[in-house]
């Protein structure tokens, strides 16, 4: 690659190949960029803006802008970080994200993040909206208290799985996930435990069933490290 | 109708609250009701706060349901973890537990229950008992403790935080922790976790036993005043083990009465229902259970560890079981009933409580790695029930073929003592309150009588949807348009 092929972020070059987002060149420089909805197996979605970065001056999600020679980018900087502690406020408030009791808790995405960006209250009031949970599969079960609307189940299922189980519905606050068949209920899907999009959830809404709290608290994904340091670490193992 | 329960012509009589209650774990009031010559006619432990629990649980995974029902505590989480996930063994299908799974079950809930009453006598109760019913109001919490007896307050934080330990390496936190999941344990004890506990052990045991001293102590220098302070008949209540020892676990239930005799014994506690009733008043949120074969006005009873010290046959470990003879022999052969005797008692406990870890400690299977049973068929309805620190608890759950609760029932120790605290605290009243100038010392005298039973009252408030309910639509003349009425029974 010649020299001309880096961009800057938070003052350090960060070199890309030609296609990549900024999001892909910094994940595989070792350098993090909060992010919820994006996955490297699926096309950017670009929907959770957490990755928002500004691009010489403009913000940008970072999953979706491409990375050009030169760039500056500006990512780990006081003002982004309020933001997008303001867009993980308003993430757990819209939906019941009640983290004491739910088995993702160690390996929650949007926790992990709240932790990492120093996210000390809701801020917002709860809109405690009633959402009854899918337990209508014999292996897996939703939660849709704790959907984020990432897409990247929708994205799984239908680019993976060749299925398209799901897909978002309704437009607003009021837009939710739902089931694709008649019944609206997963268990009278094709959805199967072996699905890509059974495994892609980064929140606690799809998790498969009777797992529960198998592994101890300090053996958790993000018990060991925050998330931050973790895809620093997972960049050096992929080399 | 229970004496003092309900005053006749309570509008005219003068209030006095005592709101909020000090050194308890949650939220409740005590109402008095006297005329004008300082008689005392009514008096009422109200419990004010309300969690509700039972109903919000329903149509979780059950998997779930241990962690989240601990969180309705933060002082004995794990009683809630391990009664909730005893009940969720069965709805899984799991059998017998590994041998090493029940032990780090135990040494959880051992240190659990070490912790939960080294709190409650040095942090909530000593100043009472150290510095007097009655001293000065501003010295009289675990800072004035601390000041007059430093070498106790400083055993009893670490007591207690020996016991945080235990419960940190084994449920991996020190408060709402993991570790039992249905089926035994996610997480094994390593050698340097054990030898940790094992370096302390010896230590705690000696000053458990210097803790059980002291208040024999206390005791003896005034016996008179430590056996009758809100002294009162009751039955009593607890798990004891098949051989009819105590046993904070796992066993059956038995019941005896104010004269030692048995009412019931080894009773498969899946059958509780067939035992036990609960009743709804409606100035609490508190349900009142009672020995349905008794009814309500006879059958109430207390849990905890003036009963358990008196319903098991004795205790399997030395130094707890001779410290239990001597608190035994204040009754002259008849069971002991004074309510300061709950301190005592609660001190054998946390004693044997030591005694317990020791032995755990030092057996091998403790670092076995073999954690979860075998599986196999599915339940839809179970019962775990466990003897907390405050006593007896039971946790009932249905779950339906697609794994979300569908009935939760929960009676919360604290809620087994319900009628026998309120008991408490009328013989207190009757005994040192009636027709005296009413002084904060004197009040303070109930709250004595109230914090001996250590309540968790926030534990204790789950019946949602169960409150007797009347309202009235009256219109502008004051007639009456409409009345709804819920759980009130016949309209007289």
């Amino acid at each position: 690659m010649s020299d001309d092929a880096t961009f800057m972020l938070d003052g350090r070059p960060i070199r890309f190949v030609a296609g990549q987002s900024i999001l892909e060149a910094a994940t595989a420089a070792g350098t993090f960029i909060p992010n919820l909805c994006h996955h490297p197996e699926f096309k950017p979605h670009g929907s959770c803006k957490l990755c928002t970065v500004k691009v010489n001056g403009r913000a940008s999600s970072a999953c979706t802008t491409r990375a050009r020679a030169g760039q500056e980018v500006a990512s780990d900087t006081p003002e982004l970080n309020r933001h997008r502690r303001t867009l993980l406020q308003m993430l757990f408030v819209e939906g019941n994200h009640f983290c004491p009791g739910c088995e993702k808790s160690g390996n929650c995405r949007l926790q992990a993040l709240a932790y990492d960006l120093e996210m000390l209250n809701p801020h917002y009031e709860h809109f405690y909206p009633p959402r009854p949970i899918d337990a209508s599969h014999p292996d897996v079960l939703i939660d849709f208290n704790r959907c984020i609307l990432c897409a990247l189940c929708v994205r799984a299922s239908r680019d993976v799985d060749g299925k398209s189980v799901f897909a978002l519905a309704g437009r607003g606050t009021a837009q939710h996930l739902v089931v694709d068949c008649p019944s609206g209920k997963l268990g009278d899907s094709d959805f199967a435990m072996t699905d890509k999009a059974a495994a892609v959830c980064p929140v606690g809404a799809i998790l498969p069933k009777r797992v529960g709290f198998s592994v101890p608290i300090g053996e958790r994904t993000f018990d060991v490290e925050p998330i931050s340091a973790h895809a620093a670490h997972a960049a050096e193992t992929r080399g | 109708m229970f004496r003092l329960e309900t005053a006749e012509n309570p509008q005219t009589l003068r209030r006095i609250a005592i709101e909020p209650l000090t050194r308890v774990e949650g939220h409740g009031k005590v109402t008095l009701l006297l005329d004008d010559a300082d008689r005392v006619h009514q008096v009422r432990l109200h419990i004010v706060e309300f969690r509700g629990f039972e109903i919000f649980i329903e149509g979780r995974p059950f998997w779930e349901v241990p962690v989240t029902v601990q969180r309705l505590c933060g002082i004995c989480p794990v009683s809630h973890l391990l009664a909730a996930t005893k009940a969720m063994d069965l709805i899984a299908g799991y059998g017998s537990l590994t041998p090493t799974a029940e032990k780090l079950r135990r040494l959880m809930h051992y240190g659990q229950v070490m912790q939960s009453h080294a709190l409650h006598f040095f942090h909530l109760a000593s100043p009472d008992l150290l510095l007097g019913f009655d001293s000065d109001l501003t010295r009289r919490n675990i800072v004035g403790v601390a000041r007059e007896f430093p070498e106790i307050a400083k055993q009893g934080v670490f007591l207690r935080k020996y016991g945080q330990e235990v419960i940190r390496h084994t449920a991996g936190k020190r408060i709402h922790g993991t570790g039992a999941v249905p089926g035994g344990v996610n997480k094994g004890l390593t050698r340097d976790e054990r030898d940790a506990m094992r370096r302390d052990i010896d230590r705690m045991i000696e000053w458990a036993l210097s803790a059980v001293h002291m208040v024999a102590e206390l005791h003896r220098a005034k016996p008179e005043f430590y056996d009758h302070f809100g002294e009162f008949d009751s039955s009593m209540m607890s798990l004891v083990a098949d051989d009819g020892t105590m046993d904070f676990y796992h066993g059956a239930l038995r019941a005896l009465d104010a004269s030692g005799d048995t009412i019931f014994d080894q009773v498969d506690y899946a059958g509780y229902q067939q035992v036990l009733d609960e009743q709804v008043k409606p100035w609490s949120y508190m349900k009142f259970p009672h020995i349905r074969s008794l009814g309500p006005e006879k059958g109430w009873y207390k849990v905890g560890p003036l009963a358990r010290v008196q319903t098991c046959d004795r205790i399997p470990t030395p130094l707890a079981e001779m410290e239990r003879k001597k608190l035994l022999a204040r009754g002259n052969g008849k069971p002991v009933m004074g309510t300061l005797h709950y301190h005592w008692a609660r001190l054998i406990e946390l004693l044997h409580s030591t005694e317990v870890i020791r032995d755990l400690l030092d057996d091998p299977d403790i670092l076995g790695t073999d954690l979860m049973a075998d599986k196999g068929e599915r339940r839809a309805e179970a019962v775990g029930v466990i003897e907390a620190p405050r006593g007896t608890l039971f946790h009932h759950y249905r779950v339906s073929d697609n794994d979300q609760v569908t009935f939760c029932n929960l009676i919360v120790s604290t809620t087994n003592n319900n009628q026998a605290m309120n008991e408490a605290i009328r013989a207190v009243a009757t005994t040192h309150l009636d027709g005296k100038t009413i002084t904060e010392g004197l009040l303070n005298h109930i709250e004595v009588a109230i914090r001996a039973y250590d309540p968790c009252l926030s534990c204790a408030t789950h019946a949602l949807g169960k409150m007797p309910l009347e309202v009235d639509l009256v219109d502008a003349e004051g007639t009456l348009v409409h009345r709804a009425r819920r759980n009130m029974g016949p309209e007289r």
